[in-house]
């Protein structure tokens, strides 16, 4: 494992890496998100925006309460989010426990759905608390059963700690797992995190130790993907691209809800790590409530009158 | 002689519970009737109307599920705190419409008395239109009067106080929300009884009033999907039939009222009819 060169695999390497990083402004961030926030898209940009936040939804269910039933609805309407109205794309993943992996992907692929990825959520999520062996099982099963994308939680007790080096050794582990099979999405939490330091601090150790995406949140914390954070991230995967040439994705999750936030993320995406970034292979938006709304915008641009939720599926 | 500033009330949008300013940041002016201006309330626009349906669908089912004796309690607590502000209300009646206090003081005790009316009727509708249906069969067939769910309304211009409460108790009383677009000339004593509603146990998002031009909310009242009923009182004759095409696009239901009586309520009302074996 080369790392990219950063570091060499020894805690030494890692504490300097990740030491050598400049604090972040945190008011200065609050600010440029806060600016950014106040970006107005209209008409034909609306209009791209929408599609395009569409297939970026990893349209997401991750309840106790899952049954086969219902994620094969999900599915279903992953694949066509409007089956009246077949100009919209389909989501990017539909994101869902381990244990309905296989009903995911089998589903998908019956309905023509082959172009949608399964995400599993692993790694004993949302907690992360569990022994590696464990961790790995969980993972190994995930991909047995064909999930194309691992969502893996990092260890955040580990990480506030101070034991950098036990994050970095899990993730370079569930990455080896991952080979070429699935792509790793990296969870922090940024909830738990605390501060905007520790969050540039996850990016980069994540970047380093192979993560294909780093994603915000499991959505089960508040505060989830509030715009300073994703602009932490997004300056991260920037900044990494100009140290290694290497693009990482970014998945903010949880607690975007409507078009509007929508959006505004995609403006942070633009303005923050560049227009190379506005795709599914490195921009997603993990969610359930949201695709509702962006598909009730959309028939709003269409009609030209106010939309009802009693006319799209609520699941 | 006194130094102290005049300190002026801002009159702002009810929405969801919250008094907020409108999202154009528009505002019109508002003169009394000998031409003085008195206020800059917001000139509302039709994603304030989003929101505000928005705030009134979540807020239905809470609202609907609510006893009728408890909605009748409130409505009842809205008569009481507005008679608390006589004086207020009174003041503000005669300085826009230019009406004597006599008559402003009369204006507020029908209100009062009004929306004690319309308190009363909440567990007294169904019995009224209520039936038990005589059926060919061991069933009993009951038909009762149930909620509409969100309907947006266009309050009269005058009176602006007795009027708007005309059109906002029957809507409410029977378990629907409400969307309202007070008087565009004589808005603040509807944006007062905000401070009222405030005030009287009315859940958030039950009542939600927008101040502005009828021209240009109403078409957007009558075309929006997820609006179920609308009430045009407030709106000049020549343009209900424009009004009535949009909605019927929907089947929204649409109607305007000439006096308070209990039809008012029903109008507002869908009738469910429900079988029941009899003996089991």
């Amino acid at each position: 494992m080369s790392f990219y060169g950063l570091v060499d695999g020894t805690d030494a390497s890692l504490k300097r890496y990740l030491d050598a990083l400049p604090g972040v402004d945190q008011v200065g961030a609050d600010a440029r998100a806060a600016m950014l926030a106040t970006r107005s898209i209209k008409t034909t940009s609306k209009r791209w925006a929408i599609d395009t936040a569409i297939s970026m939804v990893d349209l997401t269910t991750l309840e106790g309460a899952d049954t086969v039933g219902k994620v094969q609805a999900l599915c279903a309407k992953a694949v066509r989010p409007d089956p009246t109205d077949l100009t919209i794309p389909s989501v990017g993943a539909v994101c869902v426990y381990n244990d309905m992996v296989a009903t995911a992907r089998t589903h998908l692929d019956s309905i023509g759905g082959h172009h949608v990825g399964v995400a599993a959520v692993s790694t004993a999520f949302p907690s992360g608390r569990a022994s590696m062996a464990v961790k790995i099982q969980d993972t190994q099963d995930a991909l047995n059963a064909g999930a194309s994308e691992i969502d893996m939680v990092i260890d955040r007790g580990a990480f506030l700690s101070g034991q950098y080096i036990d994050v970095f050794n899990e993730i370079v582990e569930i990455k080896e797992l991952c080979g070429d099979r699935a792509h790793l999405k990296v969870i922090f939490e940024t909830g738990e995190l605390v501060t905007y330091d520790n969050v540039r601090k996850a990016s980069f150790l994540a970047m380093a130790a192979g993560a294909d995406f780093i994603k915000t949140s499991t959505g089960k914390v508040a505060p989830a993907a509030t715009a300073p954070v994703v602009l932490v991230m997004l300056e991260a995967v920037r900044d990494f691209y100009s140290m290694t040439k290497t693009r990482i994705g970014v998945k903010p999750a949880g607690g975007i809800r409507n078009t509007k936030d929508a959006i505004k993320q995609l403006v942070l995406v633009n303005e923050t790590a560049g227009p190379e970034w506005l795709t599914p292979s490195l921009f997603r938006i993990g969610a359930s409530a949201l695709l509702n709304d962006l598909l009730m915008q959309r028939m709003k641009m269409d009609d030209g009158y106010y939309a009802s939720p009693a006319y799209v599926t609520i699941d | 002689m006194s130094n102290r500033i005049d300190v002026k009330k801002t009159y702002k949008l009810f929405i969801n519970g919250a008094f907020p300013r409108t999202e154009s940041g528009r505002t019109y002016e508002v003169k009394n009737a000998k031409g003085v201006f008195v206020a800059n309330p917001c000139l509302a626009s039709r994603k304030d109307l989003k929101d505000a349906v928005v705030a009134a669908r979540a807020a239905q089912p809470g609202w609907n599920k609510a006893t009728a004796y408890n909605k009748g309690q409130i409505l009842y607590r809205l008569a009481e705190m507005l008679e608390g502000r006589r004086a207020q209300f009174v003041d503000e009646i005669a300085s826009i419409t230019g009406v004597s206090k006599v008559k402003a003081d009369k204006e507020l005790s029908d209100s009062v008395d009004r929306l004690v009316w319309y308190a009363g009727w909440s567990d007294k509708i169904s019995s009224l239109s209520g039936a038990l249906n005589p059926v060919a069969g061991p069933y009993y067939n009951f038909t009762i009067p149930e909620s509409m769910g969100v309907i947006a309304a266009i309050a009269p211009e005058t009176p602006s106080l007795l009027g708007f409460i005309d059109v906002i108790a029957p809507i409410i009383v029977s378990g629907n929300t409400v969307v309202v677009l007070a008087s565009t000339k004589a808005p603040l004593s509807a944006m007062s009884f905000a401070e009222v509603i405030a005030t009287s146990d009315v859940p958030a998002g039950v009542i939600n009033i927008l101040t502005g031009k009828k021209d240009e909310i109403a078409p957007w009242m009558a075309s929006h999907m997820d609006i179920d009923g609308l009430d045009i009182t407030g709106l000049a004759t020549k343009k209900h039939a424009e009004l009535r095409i949009a909605g019927a696009e929907n089947l929204k239901r649409i109607f305007s009222f000439k006096s308070h009586d209990p039809a008012r309520i029903l109008a507002f009302m869908e009738a469910k009819t429900v079988w029941h074996p009899i003996g089991l």
